[in-house]
């Protein structure tokens, strides 16, 4: 039977050490809701997600009170609307309907985010996917829960490059577009390369073509409880110090998983995948740079830093792999600048610059994320940046994103206030040399060889 | 069988656990285990209850629970026993 030392064990995980289920994501398919009329379509989406997501909220908060363990966000991930709006949209606005139409729904539902204004074009663009693309700017003004990705390459197919030039320009128009708000628009938008399919984070939360009908994905958290582990291993060897956090990692998916099968028995569909990553929040003790600090740097950017991550990342996955039986999404740490003072305390200390953070994506699960740069960074440059981390991604067979946000009218050195789980970040310098000719090319970057591989 | 995990967390007094057991028993709810310890002045009690024949639900037992604890100044947590079944074994 379980003994009172176990009890506190996890009650202190949750109540000091801010451990929390991160998401229950709903993945819901909109394949079925295809039509050719615009208002029948939107009236079949609506219909669609009011049916299966009514009660997400209530079970997400039910299940919370019922373990005591905080299940801190309840969204949704539908199918990539522009595999779904192809025939009904024909100009900006019919795409901005659809945006609006998962914006209602997200509301009447209650959950906070919904994921899927997406579009996947790692070897080129249909007219329905650069439709949906150039109505990203718009589509995140005025919509206030959509979250949007577009997934430009991958390792079996290369990089479109004319998607990730026209990228650079939607993430500059949609900062431009949300200036009254630091640029917001762009903490929803994120350009992958390798975009899993049953993703349960977002911004970049849509739900693949290969999945079921509705589905159910569990995201976990927990820096701080690693952090706490990691400091009873101070001076330790490496052994000790992987044990612990593979130790801990197990323990922190075990709940993912039992909240996951939870929830697909109270709400009737089947139990997707549990995404095991360290999410930071701006939350003090809830940072992935504060472990990286524990294991031995003096800050995040420090020589080592891309070791130490390395060694974080892969321990998360071996101790969590075999505490869920479906294992998924990105998993691994996050490495948000926005979202986690510690990285925020890197930058200001001059510690960390884009080009370290660049190297520390190697190895972890996603890539450069919330990261703040100077509103008037060119175009090209952003493009050039995200064609610097498709290539990382596609050449080492791993997911890759970018999230940036140009905030408009701001400078190195000053700083960015989104609020909430978003935080806040000072902005980073970028290198300025140009890079145009390059990213003015037509065409794509083809995909990798996979043997001979050095 | 239901089982729940009452924890108890809060300074040391007379009758915390005797408070606790009259609640329990007068909603049919069975105590299989009990353990307390002192931890950094801090007293911890942990019980483990069968709730299979209790005639509230889980929910209310909750509720009813957190307020006994701010009566008498302890913070008093009802959870479900998998929670740390599925995080402590294998």
């Amino acid at each position: 039977m379980i003994n009172i030392s176990e009890v506190i064990e996890t009650n202190k995980m949750i109540e000091k050490e801010n451990f929390d289920v991160r998401t229950i994501t709903m993945g819901i398919s909109l394949l079925d809701c295809i039509h050719s009329d615009l208002d029948t379509m939107c009236a079949k989406i609506r219909d669609k997600i009011l049916r299966r997501a009514s009660d997400l909220v209530k079970t997400g908060d039910e299940i919370s009170a019922d373990y005591g363990v905080p299940v801190v966000n309840k969204r949704i991930s539908v199918t990539p609307a522009a595999l779904i709006g192809g025939s009904a949209c024909r100009t900006e606005e019919d795409w901005v309907r659809v945006a609006e139409t998962l914006d209602a729904c997200a509301k009447d539902v209650g959950v906070n985010f919904i994921g899927g204004f997406s579009a996947l074009v790692s070897e080129g663009m249909t007219p329905a996917d650069e439709g949906l693309i150039r109505s990203i700017p718009k589509a995140l003004t005025v919509t206030d829960r959509v979250c949007s990705s577009v997934c430009v390459g991958s390792t079996r197919q290369g990089i479109d490059m004319d998607a990730v030039r026209l990228m650079g320009e939607v993430i500059r128009d949609t900062a431009y577009n949300t200036a009254d708000r630091d640029g917001l628009g762009c903490a929803k938008l994120v350009v992958f390369c390798n975009a899993p399919d049953d993703n349960p984070f977002m911004a970049g939360a849509f739900h693949g073509v290969t999945m079921p009908d509705t589905v159910l994905h569990v995201g976990v958290s927990g820096p701080g409880v690693v952090k706490s582990a990691v400091e009873e291993c101070r001076g330790a060897g490496f052994e000790e110090l992987c044990e612990t956090i593979k130790k801990t990692a197990f323990k922190i998916t075990r709940v993912g998983q039992l909240v996951a099968q939870e929830a697909s028995r109270r709400l009737g569909y089947p139990f997707g995948i549990v995404d095991l990553s360290l999410a930071p929040t701006p939350a003090i003790g809830d940072s992935v740079a504060d472990i990286l600090k524990e294991i031995g740097l003096e800050q995040p950017g420090a020589p080592g830093t891309t070791a130490a991550l390395a060694l974080l990342n892969d321990q998360v996955k071996k101790g969590g792999l075999m505490a869920s039986s479906y294992v998924g999404g990105l998993s691994g740490a996050f490495i948000p600048v926005s979202e986690d003072q510690g990285m925020i305390d890197a930058v200001k200390a001059g510690a960390l610059t884009l080009e370290k953070l660049e190297a520390m994506t190697c190895v972890c699960s996603v890539g450069l994320d919330m990261i703040a740069v100077p509103g008037d960074t060119k175009a090209s440059t952003l493009s050039g940046i995200i064609a610097d981390e498709m290539a990382l991604g596609m050449i080492n067979q791993k997911t890759t994103a970018v999230r940036l946000i140009p905030a408009p009218g701001k400078g190195v050195g000053e700083m960015v206030t989104f609020g909430g789980l978003l935080g806040y970040a000072p902005i980073m310098p970028v290198n300025t040399f140009d890079c145009s000719a390059f990213v003015g090319r037509r065409g794509r970057i083809p995909a990798p060889v996979h043997s001979f591989r050095n | 069988m239901k089982k729940a995990i009452i924890t108890v967390v809060g300074r040391d007094a007379v009758g915390i656990i005797a408070r606790v057991c009259t609640y329990l028993s007068e909603n049919h709810c069975n105590i299989l285990d009990i353990s307390q310890t002192i931890t950094g002045g801090y007293f911890n009690m942990m019980m483990v209850a069968d709730l299979t024949d209790s005639s509230k639900q889980f929910s209310e037992l909750r509720e009813d629970l957190k307020k006994t604890g701010e009566e008498i100044g302890v913070v008093i947590h009802v959870q479900r026993e998998e929670i740390f079944e599925k995080m402590h074994r294998i």
